[in-house]
């Protein structure tokens, strides 16, 4: 393989993983904001004011590190993948400058208010701050997707003389049928980051007896929105995205599902190593029937294996694929056990004194991270060889006037400064989740009675 | 439709620059001007609603580039890859420079994010400015639309020239002098007593530079590329361009002698709007010349994109743009006037 090709691959694959810890973080915790705003407005408690001040907080050290880890992003289709931006551009160029003028300059702008305007604006003006803030950042979330979907599922588009692909069709481009499902999957995982951080958090503070009034609005927030957004997950975007593979991209679901055969009423594995050099799964767990049932709904039906396809058209990384698919749906499923047993402790009122519930919960924030990153690493390593599915192959992309060694000096630059933003960053959210809301509330108070 | 999307873009990186530019210009001055953590904080508060917003205008700038020239964009950006690297890196800097200093109240902690944003400052100024006198300049580009400069070579402007040579290092110094000049405008406006007062003397003593270095870069670009005067003999309505910059000098001047802020604000944004524009209107149709074979090089007619997603984009460009400038305009009314140490902030 060639070198340049692998390191402007690993250049991409590393920022972007990065980068995306801190955007599911923030879009998840936009709208848990906006409903501590909306319950402190409409409950006239102004505990709930602390409860989003603090979150607000934890909100722009993570705006800033997905702002900084962002701009990259942009960048580097055309530093690492000129071939790819030249042939696609006419198409995606598109959704990006979308991204940029919707959603960007809202989310700035009112960020700004949101975060140094509370006084000085008044509660309703704030409150109309954070759901701006919300919008801009779902908006954001979602020309991405369009822009990756047409890259999963190219839509609406027609090769030009140069070769090049050019939009024909705005309205396709938007209701890319893939780039919807893929959007609702993506923010219902990045609602599950966000619930359970808060839900993790408030844990934190019921049992260690600090803050309690304030951990438990954490909880009982956290745990709703968590239990809607896991079910969800499963059905309908799950099942959705599923069947979008099983129709558009057959060799992607054989090798994530580690289907070798062609099978008649095909089985489900739970677990279970790919062994592609003898075509086999070691030491499989499996369940009857259940994928043909999941990808055709009928029990018996035929789901193709990777046998039937030939090997230049498989995945290039099929063990990546694999894991990173049954990571991410046996957290997904974890997930759900967990939440539907919290809210049933929260609704027999026997919750916060349910210890080993809360040190479940208190533990288990990393974990949608590692199930949003694993399902992100499905979807584009599952599009390999592609780059854009059907047309483009990877290869075929990469800036061929960029040298490995240009390459491997900027991603070694990459991994120290994130290796410095890392530390930085989690002293910094270290300290804010030890000062806690009534910190805030106590220290602004003091300020404020100082000055008058 | 090539033309319209051409002045578009421009408009956007002039916008940026014009924005953004003073954000820069305050991180230069901040160690200078601001000599204890009040006066930092201070600094920190006249940009800290809006730096966020005024970078986004970069990114915005570099989507719809992407959007009406493909080429360009693919072609640019992997050419000048090592210097976009850097800016990528000093952009993270200047953030964390600007966004971390106040959640640690420690006289360490402070003086570090403190350095750290005016030194990525400083470097974000000279690299912007080396990177449009790349542009004027013409890049080697071969005949399929690429090329790759390494950051510099022998310094001399020739077929195989790096980022830097002796034409784009003149060209960095004039952005470097041209935002401490409009960032000290910008603190001087925004801030009252001895802040107030260094940044109107760094205002002052950075106008005879801006002079003297306007004067050498204009001479240094007529003599790299004596081409950029058929435009303005073609049309001479471009004149206009040189006599902002002629007004604008003289505006920043008078309007600082007189303790004009805001209009001495305005005259620096004019000066960077009209050198801008004269640069842009002297390449035009020109996106990118080429050093090599000047039939390679980029063009607004050989660089776009279909002309459908230019006509539709029209529409959407023009809505989420009147969306843009009603928020700036409405987050900048909101936070207009002198920063003071009692409001929320850093």
């Amino acid at each position: 393989m060639d070198d340049a090709l692998v390191i402007h691959r690993l250049h991409f694959a590393f920022t972007i993983t990065y980068h995306y810890l801190f955007p599911q973080l923030t879009m998840g915790l936009a709208p848990l904001i906006v409903i501590l705003k909306s319950l402190a407005l409409s409950k006239k408690d102004d505990r709930y004011n602390h409860a989003a001040r603090f979150w607000a907080k934890i909100f722009a050290i993570n705006f800033l590190f997905g702002v900084i880890t962002g701009i990259p992003m942009e960048f580097q289709f055309g530093t690492n993948w000129a071939r790819f931006s030249q042939y696609s551009g006419g198409v995606i160029a598109t959704a990006l400058a979308m991204e940029g003028v919707f959603a960007f300059f809202l989310e700035s702008s009112f960020l700004g208010l949101f975060l140094f305007g509370e006084n000085r604006f008044g509660q309703r003006i704030h409150w109309l701050a954070s759901l701006m803030v919300f919008l801009g950042s779902w908006i954001s979330g979602f020309f991405i997707i369009v822009t990756d979907a047409w890259m999963q599922h190219p839509v609406g588009y027609e090769i030009a003389a140069d070769g090049t692909a050019h939009l024909n069709s705005f309205w396709s481009l938007i209701f890319n049928e893939w780039a919807w499902w893929q959007y609702l999957h993506n923010m219902g995982g990045a609602l599950i980051t966000g619930s359970f951080a808060m839900a993790a958090t408030g844990a934190y503070y019921v049992l260690s007896k600090k803050q309690e009034q304030y951990g438990q609005i954490f909880l009982r927030v956290g745990i709703v929105v968590a239990t809607v957004a896991s079910l969800s997950q499963i059905f309908p975007t799950g099942d959705r995205q599923g069947k979008l593979v099983t129709d558009y991209q057959p060799a992607t679901l054989a090798a994530m599902e580690g289907l070798f055969e062609s099978e008649t009423g095909a089985a489900i594995v739970l677990i279970g190593q790919p062994d592609t050099n003898n075509m086999k799964l070691d030491n499989p767990i499996y369940i009857p029937r259940v994928l043909s049932f999941l990808t055709y709904r009928h029990w018996e039906a035929q789901v193709k294996g990777l046998k039937e396809f030939p090997r230049d058209q498989w995945p290039d990384n099929i063990p990546l694929l694999y894991y990173s698919y049954h990571i991410m749906v046996g957290l997904g499923t974890i997930f759900i056990a967990i939440m539907v047993a919290s809210i049933f402790l929260l609704w027999r009122n026997r919750l916060f004194k349910t210890r080993w519930m809360l040190w479940i919960l208190m533990l288990s924030f990393p974990f949608p991270y590692i199930a949003n990153t694993a399902g992100w690493i499905t979807a584009e390593v599952g599009r390999q060889p592609w780059l854009v599915y059907g047309l483009l192959k990877t290869h075929e992309g990469y800036s061929a006037n960029v040298s490995a060694g240009n390459g491997l000096f900027t991603l070694l630059g990459f991994m120290g400064m994130y290796t410095i933003l890392s530390i930085l960053f989690i002293i910094l959210i270290w300290r804010e989740v030890g000062h806690g809301p009534s910190f805030l509330h106590d220290d602004q108070f003091v300020r404020a009675v100082e000055h008058v | 439709m090539e033309t319209i999307w051409f002045i578009l873009v421009a408009l956007m990186l002039i916008a940026y620059v014009v924005l953004d530019g003073f954000d820069l210009g305050a991180g230069i001055i901040n160690l200078f001007v601001a000599r204890n953590h009040d006066e930092r904080r201070l600094v920190l508060r006249a940009i800290g609603p809006v730096w966020d917003g005024n970078e986004v205008w970069l990114i915005a700038a570099g989507g719809a580039l992407f959007f009406a020239f493909p080429l360009l964009y693919a072609s640019s950006f992997s050419g000048f890859y090592l210097p976009l690297m850097i800016v990528l890196w000093l952009l993270m800097l200047r953030g964390i420079g600007i966004e971390l200093r106040h959640h640690v109240n420690d006289p360490l902690w402070w003086s570090f994010f403190d350095f750290v944003f005016s030194v990525s400052s400083l470097f974000l100024a000279i690299f912007f400015g080396a990177a449009i006198g790349n542009v004027v300049r013409g890049v080697p580009l071969a005949a399929n639309g690429y090329f790759f400069e390494p950051l510099w070579t022998n310094f001399r402007v020739g077929a195989n020239p790096g980022i830097l040579d002796w034409y784009t290092v003149i060209t960095g110094i004039l952005a470097f002098v041209t935002l401490t000049v409009h960032g000290a405008h910008y603190i001087a406006l925004k801030t009252e007593r001895e802040l107030n007062q260094r940044s109107q003397r760094v205002a002052s003593i950075g106008w005879w530079f801006l002079i003297l270095i306007t004067l050498v870069s204009l001479s240094a670009t007529l003599y790299v590329r004596p081409q950029v005067l058929d435009n303005f003999r073609s049309r001479p309505w471009g004149w206009i361009l040189p006599l902002v910059v002629v007004a604008s000098l003289v505006g920043m001047r008078l309007f600082l002698k007189k303790a004009q802020f805001c209009a001495a604000f305005l005259s620096s944004a004019a000066y960077i709007a009209a050198m801008l524009g004269g640069a842009a209107f002297s390449m035009y149709p020109y996106l990118l010349p080429a050093s090599t074979n000047p039939t390679f090089s980029l063009t607004i007619y050989n660089a776009r994109t279909g002309i459908y997603s230019l006509s539709v984009g029209l529409i959407w460009w023009g809505l989420g743009m009147a969306l843009a400038i009603g928020y700036f305009t409405f987050i900048y009314r909101s936070f207009a006037g002198k920063v003071r140490l009692d409001q929320e902030g850093y």
